[in-house]
């Protein structure tokens, strides 16, 4: 096994009272592809801040790269590729000189920054954008200029926070593409979302937080297998109504759980329960039958929806 | 590294800190560079913005001292100069002001260059935040942006001299003192504005404040446009903590040999330095505490 990229133990992350992040602990292995699933505040930016070199534990350990962030910071950071959560591209410049600029961060020599801003180019797909102003650019595009300038001192570890929040679909999937080129080249990713499809498609391995804690921890098949069925039946019968079906309902299935739109029933076989439903007598006025995702490892795990 | 230490004693480094593997080898070489010259990767970035809008900066640059010398030092002298035998030294009026112009000049264009970029780094498009994702530390970001002001004062003060000869506005040989005296007076304001703006984190007009209720009445009060002594004496204090005011001053020793003891004339230089240093050193603070929390 070679050595852990990152090792977190019992990272404590704290505002006044408030910990933000309450203990975690993690390891993430070089090529590893990581993620850290959680709604909004669960700790999962505060993590990636400290994983960053750029905010200081309250308590526990780290090690990014063998090093201590506390003494280290700039010599991890020149490691790392970060595409924070918010576009910080300097909107006064240009496509490709916000490439030059931040390579020049590195200490990198002028040749090899234009070099490797027009790979990068390429690479996010903008090479006919270079001298396009940033802010004439499109959220999906923007986002892949950031991923760019990430990579732009080849750095061991990518940090993603949310890295496709707030794009259509469509950008989303080209981002997807982009990442997982990435991947394929054993690039050690570190991701957060609370996306399911996101965790789902680019992560290996993930751990599910909430309030600054982990919940449970494992690849995406394993922790649907552990905390959910192999498929769910959605059902709704009004919103009324739910609530009185609901406890006709009990019983059926390994597990249901009530929201208040639908009706869930976590089953192996979804179509069959169906059946066995209707069969009862109860007609809902929609059904639905899909495979387990990690939306619903979330709510089994904490009783709340991941996006709220 | 055992002060580190001491400062967080309760964390946990024992297998953390592993220096020994080919990662961290690599990152330290990574970190020598920026941690080098981490200030003037900063800065080149600050000349690429300003370049975007050179013209701006070149119309001014030139223009500017253009307009004011014939507007005060011609037009305005022919009036003053016919009325008064001021206590300017006995000089004319144009020989008089132009010091004061030069340096209001050097403390306008410090205003520019510290306040809007300031905020714009930290929270409207927080590009400090980018840098100090890469190697660059806060306190680097703060004396990059100090790098560029210097340069960038520098030169618009050389050209607005340059004027000044034109305009036989420099009697002294030693007058080309100015530049770096302008300079140091644009930057013992600017630091400290830089530091204040820093400290702004909503954004509800604040430098629209200062620009009127500090920058206005200092360029108006300092000595500028009229000696200290002519102002009341429960406003001459303002001259007294005005870095226009001992950086104009100081230019008009250099010009024309403007008379002053000699400790005022040190003074002078001492308080522009000061507060250079203040104001530098508590942007850094400020920096660190905004970016590394």
């Amino acid at each position: 096994m070679p050595q852990p990229v990152i090792v977190a133990r019992d990272l404590v992350k704290k505002y006044g009272e408030f910990a933000a992040v309450d203990g975690l602990s993690f390891e993430v292995a070089p090529g590893e592809s990581f993620g850290l699933l959680g709604p909004n505040g669960a700790g999962k930016s505060t993590t990636m801040r400290m994983i960053g070199a750029v905010s200081t534990r309250t308590a526990g350990g780290l090690s990014i790269l063998g090093l201590d962030p506390d003494r280290h910071g700039p010599d991890i950071r020149s490691q790392l590729g970060v595409v924070p959560q918010a576009d910080n591209l300097d909107t006064e410049l240009r496509v490709r000189e916000n490439l030059l600029v931040y390579g020049r961060y590195f200490g990198l020599p002028r040749r090899v920054v234009a070099e490797r801003a027009d790979e990068l180019l390429e690479f996010a797909q903008l090479s006919d954008r270079g001298q396009a102003k940033v802010d004439a650019l499109s959220g999906g595009m923007k986002r892949r200029l950031t991923i760019a300038r990430g990579l732009i001192n080849d750095p061991r570890i990518i940090l993603l926070d949310e890295p496709t929040t707030g794009l259509d679909p469509q950008a989303r999937h080209i981002l997807w593409d982009r990442l997982f080129r990435l991947k394929e080249q054993g690039k050690t990713l570190v991701l957060t979302t609370h996306y399911m499809d996101e965790a789902e498609q680019l992560c290996d391995r993930l751990v599910v937080v909430d309030h600054g804690r982990i919940m449970a921890e494992g690849s995406p098949a394993q922790l649907i297998r552990e905390y959910s069925s192999r498929e769910v039946l959605e059902l709704r019968f009004g919103s009324d109504r739910n609530e009185e079906v609901a406890r006709a309902l009990e019983g059926s299935g390994d597990r249901i759980e009530v929201l208040p739109d639908r009706i869930l029933v976590y089953t192996a076989d979804g179509e069959a329960e169906l059946e066995r439903i209707s069969a009862a007598g109860l007609h809902p006025i929609t059904s639905l039958v899909r495979r387990s995702s990690l939306e619903d490892v979330f709510l089994r795990l904490t009783g709340r929806s991941l996006i709220e | 590294m055992s002060g580190s230490e001491s400062e967080a004693p309760y964390r946990d480094r024992s297998a953390t800190d592993d220096a020994t593997t080919d990662d961290a080898r690599r990152a330290f070489e990574g970190g020598i560079r920026p941690r080098r010259f981490g200030a003037w990767y900063v800065a080149e970035h600050r000349f690429r913005v300003m370049w975007s809008y050179a013209q701006t900066i070149l119309v001014t640059g030139f223009g500017e001292p253009f307009i004011y010398l014939y507007a005060m030092g011609v037009g305005l002298a022919t009036l003053v100069d016919r009325n008064l035998s001021l206590e300017a030294g006995g000089v004319g009026y144009l020989v008089f002001v132009a010091p004061a112009l030069l340096c209001s000049a050097a403390l306008t264009t410090a205003v520019i260059e510290f306040s809007y970029p300031v905020l714009l780094g930290y929270k409207w498009n927080p590009t400090f935040t980018g840098m100090h994702s890469g190697p660059i530390s806060p306190g680097q970001i703060v004396d990059g942006l100090v790098i560029s002001v210097v340069v960038r004062l520098a030169a618009t003060v050389a050209i607005y001299f340059g004027f000044m000869l034109l305009f036989g506005a420099v009697p002294s040989a030693a007058g080309w003192l100015a530049v770096p005296i302008a300079t140091l007076t644009g930057m013992a304001f600017g630091t400290l504005l830089m530091a204040y703006a820093s400290t702004i984190r909503e954004d509800s007009g604040q430098l629209a404040m200062v620009q009127r209720l500090v920058v206005l009445p200092l360029t108006l009060f300092s000595g500028t446009f009229f000696p200290l002594s002519q102002l009341p004496w429960f406003l001459q204090w303002i001259g007294w903590i005005s870095p226009l005011w001992h950086g104009t001053e100081l230019t008009r020793v250099v010009t024309f040999g403007y008379a002053e003891p000699v400790w005022l004339t040190v003074l002078h230089v001492v308080v522009l330095i000061a507060m250079t240093v203040v104001g530098w050193a508590w942007a850094r603070r400020i920096a660190v505490r905004r970016l590394a929390a």
